[in-house]
């Protein structure tokens, strides 16, 4: 049932929407639309002929090696990403969420991150961890690791995750809490009396009952891993050494914008667009239903 | 025995926020000594663990110079206003859009109305990446690149704060405008003097949630800025470690990183309870 509208006007409505609109259209519609379309063309880098090749780019991007590594070590990177920094911030919130001394400033303490830009993490990161002056990385060459990860692909990725999962431990945290306070104390009180032990009432109570949560989390940070870690990688690594840190967000940036490849980015960015479309749905499919196994 | 279980059980989670925390601030601490010790000191990657004579000098030729004489680079003030002109913007922007957006499909009735609704939550669907390069052309041929107008206007939607508000703006009970009709309020006067004021938890929820989102964009002002005067600080950090890290003024680098998290932060410690509510009631 829609109720009646409180006021009647044939123009103000169009004009209220309109800046909204118009900024979709022009930044985000057209340009999806653009790329949609050059992903069937090939262009010469001056962008000055561009030829109708079908699904060629397509077909091309999927039997190039270097792409079908930033696919694996996309889905890799976000799995590492997404686990690490998930299973890190439950902990912090289950502890948090104990009735204990200094409960709030330990709450500050894990929340203040969410401020901090990707990239700045990096930055901060990186004079801990640089080979030559940083504190950790001549640490770590101290005690006989070959540390430097300029040259060797392993530590780069490492390090690459390690920022990114320390930049989002705080938002996952955020939510995490919510979900905890949320749950009955009555509940686990219950199971206490029973006699259960607190890692069987996390396991058999707590945690399902935190699934909606859980969920949730769940596709914003494979989405965060795929696509807001660009600023990490950027200021890291580049995206090398090598290839080796190159997502299929930093790759289509690279290859878009500094190769000028443009047919093979506009199709990079389709494949992105399906990944996202992929996200939401089950975003949507499964947030809205509330999942519940307990 | 439930006694000494619970004692352990407080112990350990101590420990365990104790060890976290830590993680979180070291390398903000170390940030912060590494901001003060000398060029010298740090390139012979001989800093100590504590805090050297040089914070205030290294500061101030940060705020005032920017660079060293190694790296070519702008005030850090420049890049400061930069980025609070941007994120202001971004979340003004953003909101007025939103709440605009959300009024009228509230309170109005017209042809179209849910097409153009979900044209605007679609755009969730639709990140920098899926639409990277013509992006870039849009705003090179509407010559938006290198100004305050391309930094900000291509991010004024937001599909997340149209939804928010439109939640909002429902729960609003329709006799208290009702009301202000038969006195003779029209709707622009019902949406300034009525609807906004009692939306203002959901306001300043977004705020902050949008200030933080703006001063930590990355990837769009680095496409459209190339003027180094135009850098927002995040931008121009990353730039200051430069291709070869061996000539890297650290001491600088570290006074930015300082002074890049400062305002975010303070605005984040100050509004948490905003923005827990924020979050939590409003990306569900």
């Amino acid at each position: 049932m829609k109720p009646q509208p409180v006021f009647r006007n044939r123009f103000l409505p169009y004009l209220l929407i309109l800046p909204q609109l118009a900024i979709t259209g022009i930044f985000f519609f057209w340009p999806a639309g653009v790329a949609l379309y050059q992903s069937l063309l090939r262009t010469d880098p001056f962008g000055l002929r561009s030829k109708f090749v079908g699904m060629a780019n397509f077909v091309r991007l999927f039997s190039d090696p270097y792409y079908l590594h930033s696919v694996k070590l996309s889905f890799w990177f976000s799995f590492l990403v997404t686990f690490l920094a998930m299973g890190l911030a439950l902990l912090f919130a289950v502890m948090a969420s104990k009735p204990i001394r200094g409960a709030r400033i330990y709450r500050t303490l894990f929340v203040w991150p969410y401020a901090v830009a990707p990239a700045t993490a990096a930055v901060l990161w990186v004079f801990l961890f640089q080979p030559e002056i940083g504190l950790l990385g001549r640490g770590l060459k101290l005690i006989g690791v070959h540390w430097n990860y300029y040259l060797n692909a392993t530590q780069a990725l490492a390090l690459v995750i390690l920022v990114s999962v320390w930049k989002q431990i705080s938002y996952n945290f955020i939510f995490f809490l919510a979900g905890l306070q949320s749950i009955p104390q009555s509940l686990i009180e219950a199971a206490a009396v029973d006699g259960a032990s607190s890692r069987r009432i996390f396991w058999r109570i707590v945690f399902p009952l935190l699934s909606p949560t859980t969920f949730f989390l769940l596709i914003m940070n494979l989405n965060y891993a795929f696509f807001e870690t660009f600023g990490v990688i950027d200021a890291l690594t580049k995206g090398g050494p090598g290839k080796a840190t190159e997502t299929l967000s930093y790759k289509v940036y690279v290859d878009g914008m500094l190769n000028l490849n443009i047919g093979s980015s506009a199709a990079q960015s389709v494949i992105l667009l399906v990944v996202v479309i992929l996200l939401t749905a089950f975003q949507f499919k499964y947030v809205e239903r509330k999942v519940h196994y307990a | 025995m439930l006694k000494l279980r619970t004692i352990w059980g407080q112990l350990s989670a101590h420990l365990i926020l104790f060890l976290g925390a830590a993680i979180m601030l070291f390398p903000v601490y170390i940030a912060f000594v590494g901001a003060s010790w000398d060029s010298a000191t740090i390139g012979r990657g001989l800093m100590p663990l504590t805090p050297g004579p040089y914070l205030f000098t290294n500061f101030l030729r940060a705020w005032s110079v920017g660079s060293g004489a190694k790296v070519v680079s702008v005030p850090v003030r420049i890049m400061l206003v930069n980025s609070l002109i941007v994120a202001v913007c971004v979340a003004v922007g953003k909101i007025i859009a939103a709440a605009l957006t959300a009024y009228a499909v509230v309170y109005f009735r017209f042809p179209l109305q849910n097409l153009f609704f979900w044209s605007i939550l679609i755009t969730l669907m639709l990140p920098l990446e899926v639409r990277i390069f013509p992006s870039y052309k849009v705003a090179s041929d509407l010559r938006l690149l290198n100004s305050y107008l391309g930094l900000t206007l291509p991010l004024m939607v937001s599909a997340t704060g149209t939804l928010v508000l439109r939640g909002a703006f429902r729960s609003i009970p329709r006799e208290l405008l009702d009301a202000a009709q038969v006195d003779g309020a029209g709707p622009l006067r019902c949406f300034w003097q009525i609807v906004l004021p009692i939306a203002r938890p959901n306001l300043a929820a977004l705020f902050v949630i949008l200030f933080i989102y703006g001063w930590n964009q990355y990837l769009w002002p680095l496409l459209i800025t190339t003027d180094p005067k135009m850098q927002t600080i995040v931008i121009g950090i990353v730039r200051m470690l430069g291709i070869s890290e061996a000539l890297v003024d650290w001491e600088l680098v570290m006074a930015t990183a300082v002074l890049a998290m400062t305002i975010p932060v303070f605005v984040v410690v100050l509004m948490q309870r905003w923005l827990i509510k924020g979050l939590t009631e409003t990306e569900k």
